[in-house]
């Protein structure tokens, strides 16, 4: 479903992402994991064409990606960010939020398709005329999961979408993701520095550092410790020391 | 050193009505490192910031005693309080960032801290600095003096947070949520540093953190706050005996790499935990 070969991508003197390769089939979850300034989020921006300036060849169901990127890319192909404060306008509301992309897209039936998008990330159907500061942390994110779907995405590239939420609505989200990608058969691509998370939704990660994808591993083997570069023995073992105390 | 806390309240009257942020705390800590964990908005902030005073100005503050190192913080005046906040308890906060001055050097802020409470000389102030960002394990001390924040990685940012906070010698540290925007390989080296401070100087420390695991790994004691209220205390690597179902629905909740769980499971509150 998604192929990327040698991705390089530059901004200015700094090379951010040296040379990626990575392949999720349809359906799939692929985690991408890494400290800050490991170039994670850069792969998922170039992907998802927020960023034109790279190089090599990227794929989404067969077709070769360009720069320049056509309207049904942006309909298949779908991200949540990391912080719902700042992914939502703050003086829409849900209903106009959500609305947006089926404008875009040219789609009718707004209000059934509205009102079914609240119902499956599990919003109650009162959220649709609320601003965003009148939700919580986790139904503000849940919004940005209902806006994503809103267009019938193939993909969904998620930058860290639990890490500004707390513990018991990360699983929340976790859980609705798992259910949304059963349901739907969405392909997914994770980025995250938290591990654990990381392994618990993607059967299948590359680790990256400084650019690099150092490693990519199977969440078995990393859970089995079966890992090859130290960096990721590195962060397995800090995962893993915090869960044994 | 003893902070005494007992039957502390936090309320914020609003528009519809007043909302209790902290109820009928109480915590006693000696010299010792006491972990506080609770999700956001649970209180585990201002309960810390109330034993120096530092709350907004909206929020009513009671309590049948709060006591730091037996002065009265309720009824201390504002000059009292300054001898307190910094000086003999000091706030480390969570984003070097936004708490370090953007247009001092890190040096100069340091030296400035040292100089503050110690009453010394210019150059006495700089060697103090030097020694401090030693004490920090910075092992260039002479390019961080002279770097700005934002020349400053995270983890360098947070060293010069504590470094700050060291030099009037406290005897107690605050710190709220130190580590949370740092990366994990960083964040365990300041939790080291930090821990290794605390036993070689006899400080004693409150570590304020969302996150349950982390904070029994690392302190002595541990108070797990739920809507303002402590509904458990455990002792260092206690959690497995962990009896509320809200510090159990905590970890349950929590992904981890050791053992694989299909389905996350997702915390109930039970409106019983308030009463």
């Amino acid at each position: 479903m998604i192929d990327i070969k040698d991705l390089h991508v530059r901004f200015g003197a700094v090379h951010a992402v040296r040379g990626i390769s990575l392949q999720v089939p349809r359906g799939g979850s692929f985690g991408i994991v890494g400290e800050s300034g490991s170039g994670k989020s850069t792969v998922l921006r170039a992907l998802s064409g927020l960023n034109p300036d790279w190089t090599g060849s990227m794929a989404i169901n067969g077709q070769s990606l360009g720069r320049v990127r056509g309207k049904d890319f942006f309909r298949r192909v779908q991200m949540v960010f990391q912080d719902p404060y700042g992914s939502l306008h703050p003086r829409q509301t849900v209903d106009r939020a959500l609305s947006e992309p089926l404008i875009v897209h040219g789609m009718d039936d707004h209000e059934t398709r509205i009102l079914r998008a609240l119902a499956e990330v599990a919003l109650p159907p009162a959220t649709r005329f609320r601003f965003p500061h009148q939700l919580s942390g986790g139904q503000r994110q849940r919004v940005a999961i209902a806006r994503a779907l809103m267009a019938e995405p193939d993909v969904l590239l998620l930058d860290e979408p639990t890490s500004a939420l707390d513990v018991s609505v990360q699983a929340e989200v976790l859980n609705l993701l798992a259910d949304l990608q059963d349901r739907r058969g969405l392909t997914y691509i994770l980025v995250s520095h938290n591990l654990a998370v990381v392994a618990h939704l993607c059967p299948r990660l590359g680790v990256m550092q400084g650019g690099l994808m150092v490693e990519q591993i199977s969440a078995s083997d990393l859970r089995a410790g079966r890992t090859a570069h130290p960096h990721t023995t590195a962060l397995r073992r800090l995962s893993v020391e915090l869960e044994e105390a | 050193m003893h902070v005494d806390i007992q039957n502390l309240c936090i309320a914020f009257p609003g528009a519809t009505g007043i909302s209790h942020a902290v109820r009928n705390v109480s915590l006693s800590i000696g010299n010792e490192k006491l972990g506080i964990v609770g999700e956001s908005g649970s209180g585990k902030s201002l309960t810390a910031r109330s034993i120096l005073r530092l709350l907004p100005r909206s929020a009513r503050l009671s309590a049948d005693r709060l006591a730091f190192d037996g002065i009265d913080v309720l009824k201390a005046s504002e000059s009292a309080m300054r001898g307190i906040r910094g000086k003999r308890a000091g706030l480390i906060l969570q984003d070097p960032k936004y708490s370090l001055n953007p247009v001092m050097t890190a040096g100069a802020q340091i030296a400035e801290a040292w100089r503050m409470h110690r009453k010394g000389g210019a150059r006495e102030a700089r060697d103090g600095a030097m020694d401090l960002l030693d004490q920090v394990r910075i092992n260039d001390p002479a390019r961080v003096f002279a770097a700005y924040p934002h020349e400053l990685s995270g983890g360098m940012g947070q060293r010069v947070m504590i470094a700050m906070m060291l030099a009037p010698d406290p005897e107690l540290l605050i710190a709220d949520e130190p580590t949370s925007a740092l990366d994990a390989t960083v964040q365990a080296e300041i939790l080291r540093l930090l821990d290794d401070l605390v036993s070689r100087r006899g400080m004693a420390l409150i570590l304020i953190s969302h996150d349950l695991p982390l904070v029994s790994h690392f302190c002595d004691r541990v108070a797990v706050m739920y809507a303002g209220r402590i509904v458990e205390q455990l002792g260092a690597g206690e959690l497995a005996r962990a009896r509320h179902p809200y510090t159990t629905g905590l970890l349950e909740c929590l992904p981890a790499l050791s053992h694989p769980r299909p389905r996350l499971a997702v915390m109930k509150r039970d409106p019983e935990w308030l009463k």
